[in-house]
């Protein structure tokens, strides 16, 4: 794994105003954080992914991107499992994070969910105060003393780039906050649990367009730290935002590759429409 | 900082899912043996002679409450002509008039403090009015509480399920150039029919098997219900009587009118709320 | 929310005059009609008040403090009823409000859809049945399950305590409060499930992705979301266990001694006016039955203004600085 410092060098001198060192790296020589292999899943009687295989490079960005009802969705909430809260969901296959594979039945759900975040389409604020929401994943985990936890809400406020905002009224509801500062805050949310794998399922289909930069600009700082994993119906977005895109088409992985490549020059002709708008 | 056992968390989760599951079946359970109970004990006291027949004197076996159900089916009939008409008016006020006006929400708050109010404070108010000054017990007393116990039930469900009516329906109404009165009446009536008559079902249902009401204004008597005037017999104060007397038949009796209560209360109650369940989800 | 006064009756100007005198008419008819509850209420307030003016000269303020019941003496006291009252309550609402909730967090969040609809059915038909039924079934055979077993071996495990002490007769203030618990545990039941239904999902999956269990999701999350809801069915589950009468007349036992065992028999409120109205034969008699209603009135009149105002802060807390 490259660090910061050799990537800039490797970039070609035009590009360095973006700053994408995605652009030229091959997800293949990254350690991966997810292995994905053979995965179907089904609603009820219903199949909505094919035998889905991809590998999710640690401490990348990979955007997944597709037409509505293709798949995306579903597919990032095998990771984590949620999917279980509804009975007739079903996943087979392996989906490996660090090497284990999260969907045999001794998998511990708790210590994965602690690992993984999830953050969705809506802002999900708890009923509680500002200091709460934050609190309540660490106070889950963690037996800890009122300062110590004090200073994780603040660390992952400020990493949430949301403390500023909010430093003098921790106290107050959180559905006081506005949209898109409510979607930061579940992003600190997260955070405060450590996790290593964070997913986003649209975070910012709810939000106006000034929080959705604020959001963004977030992912890009996240990336240091954590793997992200972004679904996205904005390929704007997606592209301005991710090293690595996945393109998913009524449940198959159609595609998947360097995020420049992919939106400059796609294998797959299916790809190539729908970044071309031929189809949404 | 220490991280917490995942096993105490497991094992608090565990803990609430284990007590759920009796404490679930309780709720069966007990409805499942009530309903038992009334079938098996009150069963042989329904024959015909319990539908038409007067009772006999204590201790005597046969005869039958035919004058009680009669009592009980007029007295609620009585109360919810009294009571209905004014509340479906009360209930239309409140929706349509309602929104911006103090006098509603006085009233919506009252309505709330009169349905929280027990139902022997209703009877024991009747009693004051109706039954002290005239000096005798009277079916129009009786008649009179039950109302008073329909009343604000009627104007809740009027006000919500004239509520569910789309804004559309009155300003399309309006539009055309009808009165006030006539697009609530004719149109917005219409629209919320169902759910109106339900409504005023289902508090008809509660206030048959009341009880408290009717002990000091329709008080109970061993004849037909000749007129209004005078006590009157009903089902719910024989219950009463019977249940707390020592003859082995007319504790059966008792039985048998508790059977017959609560199969028809418990008829319309499951018919109503089908009714305003499919309402409120069209209407949705 | 259209603004309901499109045609306002009367007013100046208003070219279709002709038409609004039906209009005006229909208006004040209908307010009449809502004005009716004021009526009654305040018609309530004012019968009781003059009725026990008698006993309330008589006995001042020491009506409510004092537990002597002797209508061949012409003593009467408010104490044990209001204890009763209370008692038998506390019992219903300690019992009933637990097991609600977990009756309603398994509809929701464990049971299989059809199970849920058949036990919430059976739980929403638990709530139609009529009180004396409730009665009916509690002296004729919860009393005998009472006196048989559950107050025997209460008696023998907890008989240490003065509340379990006493022979075992099955009716009393222990199966008052029972019966209580049990007429009030679907009503609550059926709001909180009904509260929690409208959790919105993306919600819980929040809760569980930063991984709770289903008991912490419920209890840190779901609860909270729906508090308001819950505490207004308890706030209205407590105000009618306070007024039941026919239940709890069958098996209180009619007593108006205040004892401190739960086993031995008392009265409310309610079964006090439901067994002795009728018997009322001296004018002092029928006046402190009439001050007990009074008492009674009041109790439910304050509580479920304060249950309003709880309610009604809640609310405003709610919704914060919006």
């Amino acid at each position: 794994m490259m660090a910061v410092e050799e990537r800039a060098l490797v970039q070609p001198p035009s590009e360095v105003a973006t700053q994408r060192p995605g652009e030229i790296e091959d997800a293949a020589t990254l350690p991966a954080k997810v292995t994905v292999r053979n995965l179907n899943f089904f609603y009820g009687g219903q199949q909505a992914l094919y035998d889905n295989s991809i590998s999710i490079p640690a401490l990348r960005v990979t955007a997944v991107i597709g037409p509505s009802g293709c798949g995306k969705s579903t597919h990032i909430r095998v990771y984590n499992r949620i999917f279980e809260l509804y009975r007739s969901h079903r996943a087979e296959g392996i989906v490996e994070i660090d090497g284990e594979n999260v969907l045999s039945p001794s998998t511990d759900l708790l210590k994965l969910r602690k690992k993984v975040g999830m953050i969705f389409q809506r802002p999900t604020p708890f009923p509680m105060s500002i200091f709460d929401n934050i609190a309540y994943g660490v106070k889950l985990h963690y037996r800890a003393s009122r300062s110590e936890i004090t200073d994780r809400v603040e660390d992952a406020l400020k990493r949430g780039a949301l403390w500023e905002e909010v430093r003098g009224k921790l106290s107050e509801p959180a559905t006081a906050l506005s949209g898109g500062q409510q979607q930061r805050l579940c992003i600190a949310r997260a955070i405060a649990v450590e996790p290593e794998l964070i997913l986003m399922d649209e975070p910012c289909s709810a939000i106006d367009p000034v929080a959705t930069s604020k959001i963004e600009d977030l992912i890009e700082i996240l990336r240091d730290s954590y793997t992200v994993v972004l679904v996205t119906h904005n390929m704007q977005q997606a592209a301005r935002v991710s090293d690595f895109t996945a393109f998913f088409y009524k449940g198959h992985i159609v595609e998947f590759g360097a995020t420049k490549k992919i939106f400059t020059n796609p294998e797959n002709r299916q790809t190539e429409d729908y970044i071309t708008g031929r189809f949404g | 900082m220490q991280p917490r056992s995942r096993t105490h968390r497991r094992a608090a989760d565990a803990t609430i899912r284990v007590i759920m599951v009796p404490a679930a079946l309780i709720g069966i359970a007990v409805l499942a043996w009530i309903l038992w109970e009334v079938i098996v004990r009150g069963v042989g006291a329904i024959t015909p002679a319990f539908f038409t027949e007067l009772p006999t004197p204590p201790g005597m076996e046969g005869g039958g409450l035919g004058n009680a159900i009669l009592g009980t089916a007029l007295m609620t009939l009585a109360a919810t002509v009294l009571g209905a008409p004014i509340g479906l008016l009360a209930g239309i006020f409140l929706a349509e008039f309602g929104p911006s006006s103090r006098i509603a929400t006085a009233v919506r708050f009252t309505t709330n403090l009169l349905m929280g109010t027990p139902s022997i404070i209703i009877g024991i108010f009747v009693y004051a009015i109706l039954v002290l000054p005239i000096g005798h017990f009277s079916g129009w007393a009786g008649a009179a509480a039950l109302a008073t116990l329909i009343l604000p039930v009627v104007m809740r469900t009027t006000e919500d399920m004239l509520n569910l009516v789309p804004d559309e329906l009155r300003e399309s109404g309006l539009a055309l150039g009808a009165p006030r009165w006539r697009v609530t009446l004719g149109i917005i009536f219409r629209a919320a029919k169902t759910g109106l008559v339900t409504g005023v079902l289902l508090a008809v249902a509660r206030v048959s098997g009341e009880t408290a009401p009717l002990l000091f204004t329709a008080l109970n008597s061993f004849y037909w219900p000749q007129s209004f005037g005078e006590p009157t017999a009903n089902l719910t104060v024989t219950i009463f009587n019977y249940a707390m007397s020592p003859y082995s038949d007319w504790q059966q009796k008792a039985w048998g009118a508790s059977l017959l209560i609560t199969v028809s209360v418990l008829v319309v109650a499951v018919l109503a709320r089908f009714v305003i369940k499919d309402r409120k989800g069209r209407a949705a | 929310m259209v603004e309901r006064y499109a045609i306002a009756p009367g007013a100046p100007g208003n070219a279709s005059r002709d038409q609004s005198r039906p209009d005006a008419i229909f208006k004040w008819l209908t307010a009449g009609c809502s004005m009716v509850v004021i009526l009654i209420m305040a018609g309530i307030l004012f019968e009781l008040v003059r009725n026990s003016g008698m006993a309330l000269k008589e006995f001042g303020f020491s009506f409510l403090t004092s537990d002597a019941w002797n209508p061949g003496m012409g003593e009467f006291g408010a104490a044990s009823s209001v204890y009763g009252t209370l008692v038998s309550t506390a019992i219903a609402m300690v019992i009933a409000v637990p097991l609600s909730i977990i009756i309603a967090v398994f509809l929701v969040e464990v049971a299989r859809p059809r199970v849920s609809r058949f036990i919430g059915g059976a739980i929403e038909l638990l709530a139609a049945v009529p009180s004396i039924i409730y009665g009916m079934w509690g002296l004729f055979v919860f009393a005998a399950l009472m006196q048989n077993h559950v107050q025997p071996f209460l008696g023998n495990r907890l008989g240490a305590l003065p509340l379990f002490q006493g022979p075992p007769m099955g009716i009393g203030m222990l199966t008052a409060g029972l019966i209580l618990a049990l007429m009030v545990l679907p009503f609550i039941t059926a709001v909180t499930r009904d509260v929690l239904m409208m959790v919105p999902p993306v919600l819980k999956e929040s809760a569980h992705g930063v991984g709770s269990t289903m008991w912490e999701a419920v209890r840190f999350v779901s609860l909270k979301y729906g508090r308001r809801g819950i505490v207004g069915a308890v706030f209205l589950g407590f105000g009618r266990a306070l007024g039941e009468t026919m239940a709890v007349t069958f098996v209180i036992g009619n007593s108006h001694r205040i004892s401190a065992s739960l086993f031995s028999a008392g009265n409310t409120i309610a079964s006090s006016l439901a067994n002795e109205f009728n018997e009322a034969s001296e004018p002092i008699y029928l006046s402190s039955l009439f001050a007990l209603a009074l008492v009674l009135f009041g109790i439910t009149l304050a509580f479920q203004t304060i249950a309003h105002h709880w309610v009604a802060r809640m609310q405003r807390i709610e919704a914060g600085d919006r």
